[in-house]
């Protein structure tokens, strides 16, 4: 049984807010049928059923007169938060999620030389670990470290072969004029990153 | 001021009222076209304002902009209107001498609802050193508002909104996001605070940033406004050129990260997400970023596509105004997209 919304005559984003509103209060299951009087109500009503998962359809009676159909996913649909992703327990012997953070080419505080020789040292060990980390992410003076002239590029790139996802903040290469140079991995932001930390089940940095 | 009940002054507009991109353009082609060799800017590079050489070292620039309210209050609605018609003056690198009241507004409303429009409007004339000179205004069943603007620029220095080169440093001058801000607002859900920084957003002329990018080599300039920051960087970067964004350096009103996730989006951002999306490529961008860089802006602030030996120093004076700003990203030689946003 589906319940109807009348948004004809209504400009964006009035249409989304009444739909999420009917949404809210509907059962798993059950489907809104809202009419809208223009293609973009119909593309932005469509848009948000997409980004919250919602099975979504829509059909053109008129050139003025369209009806979208959003299936409801009951307490899910009301949820503004973010999804949370799933995280990834440690099967018996199998990878887990760890991250490692390198967020500088020099591995503790103290000499300089010193640093970079221990970093050096470290990426090379990652790559014996017998269960290597799931994710290598590289930031600020860290980004250094997968350039074209490194010290460590061939450890990360064998890094890369035996599967660890490599990953260097695209800011920090760009802030330092180096992004033509990177020589392993992927360019990556702020979202991703954050987004890789919080579904880790381990962050090392060293 | 407060409306009486029966009034709706604020209906959803500013930039967001613009006709699309793709609409636009299809009958624009349409229209025969005179020649003139002293029309050194008219609307085949689709840009912000007409320029006419008048002299060897002297043009005229001449724009209009109009539209209905934004915001509830009138006063403030005056200086928005005004700001943004202003605007496309400085985006050329002109200065501003006379403008011109358009004005639409239903005779049976209170008339001093129509004196704060004004009155909101002149201050934004007289602070960009121009003078009101008169107008125009008609009967309508909404209110509707603008300025018709006449400028001087040096004909040498002109800042084209497609000049910029491979190399370039893209610098924007305000924060994005005052479009998703203000539709919020009129859903009741804006807080105070997001409110307050999009109307010192919208109000803020771009005199300044423009005074400072002239003492720079800039290569283009624009400002954005009803297409978005994509739709107008897409119109910047012409047939030549790829522009890498990074989000990070983005500047935006933080709430409208969190608006535009409750989808308190206007049709005007998915007019220019169906216009642009074809020569985009997100790489991991979030939704709500998306949405911000595809959002409508009324009055918003200047990209400008700066050499970039010269990028810190001018940045450096930019930031100083005060306004959030941003290094956003670098134009190289083209590639499959012509924007790349990560």
């Amino acid at each position: 049984m589906a319940e109807k919304l009348d948004c004809m005559g209504k400009v964006c984003p009035v249409p989304v807010v009444e739909t999420r509103k009917i949404l809210a209060g509907m059962p798993e299951g059950e489907v809104v049928e809202v009419s809208v009087d223009n293609d973009i109500a119909v593309q932005n009503l469509t848009k948000m059923a997409v980004q919250k998962h919602l099975a979504v359809s829509s059909v053109k009676l008129t050139d003025t007169h369209y009806v979208v159909s959003i299936t409801s996913a009951g307490e899910k649909s009301a949820d503004q938060s973010e999804e949370i992703l799933p995280v990834q327990l440690i099967p018996g012997g199998g990878q887990s999620n760890e991250v490692v953070v390198l967020a500088s080419d020099k591995m503790g505080e103290g000499d300089e030389k010193l640093g970079r020789t221990l970093m050096k040292g470290y990426i090379y060990a990652l790559t014996e670990l017998s269960l290597p980390p799931k994710t290598v992410l590289m930031y600020n003076n860290g980004a250094k470290l997968g350039i074209e002239g490194s010290d460590s590029l061939a450890d990360l790139k064998l890094l890369e072969s035996q599967g660890v996802e490599i990953m260097t903040c695209g800011t920090c290469l760009n802030f330092y004029g180096i992004t033509e140079k990177l020589g392993v991995g992927s360019i990556t932001n702020m979202y991703a990153i954050s987004e890789k930390l919080s579904a880790a089940t381990k962050v090392i940095k060293p | 001021m407060q409306n009486s009940n029966d009034i709706i002054f604020c209906k959803g507009g500013g930039c967001t009222a613009k006709l699309g991109p793709g609409v636009l353009a299809g009958v624009l082609a349409q229209l025969p076209r005179a020649t003139d060799p002293r029309l050194l800017i008219g609307f085949d590079s689709s840009d912000d304002a007409a320029v006419y050489q008048l002299t060897d070292d002297l043009a005229i620039v001449t724009t209009l902009d109009f539209f209905p309210p934004m915001v509830d209050d009138p006063y403030l609605f005056g200086q928005i209107a005004a700001a943004n018609a202003l605007s496309d003056v400085y985006a050329m690198g002109g200065d501003v001498i006379t403008a011109l009241n358009i004005v639409c507004f239903p005779e049976n409303w209170d008339m001093n609802i129509l004196g704060q429009i004004l009155l909101g409007g002149n201050e934004k004339v007289l602070e960009s050193g121009g003078i009101l000179a008169g107008g125009h205004s008609i009967t309508d069943t909404d209110v509707k508002y603008g300025l018709s603007v006449t400028g001087t620029i040096n004909p040498r220095r002109i800042f084209a909104n497609n000049g910029c080169r491979a190399g370039d440093t893209l610098i924007l001058t305000k924060p994005l996001g005052v479009g998703i801000v203000c539709t919020a607002n009129r859903v009741g859900k804006a807080s105070r605070d997001a409110m307050d920084q999009a109307v010192g957003s919208m109000t803020t002329l771009n005199k300044y940033a423009s005074e400072i990018m002239r003492k720079f080599r800039v290569h283009a300039c624009t400002d954005v406004t009803g297409f978005g920051f994509l739709g107008h960087l897409n119109e910047m970067l012409g047939h030549g050129f790829t522009a890498v964004i990074d989000t990070l350096e983005v500047p935006f009103i933080r709430e409208s990260a969190k608006y535009a996730n409750e989808f308190l989006l206007t049709a005007a951002a998915q007019r220019n997400r169906n216009h642009v999306e074809p020569f985009v490529e997100f790489q991991d961008v979030p939704f709500s970023m998306q949405e911000i860089l595809y959002d409508a802006q009324t009055s918003g602030g200047l990209l400008i596509s700066i050499d970039a030996a010269d990028a810190d120093a001018a940045f450096t004076e930019i930031e100083a105004l005060g306004l959030p700003c941003g290094i956003v990203g670098t134009v190289v030689e083209k590639k499959d997209k012509k924007i790349i946003v990560r």
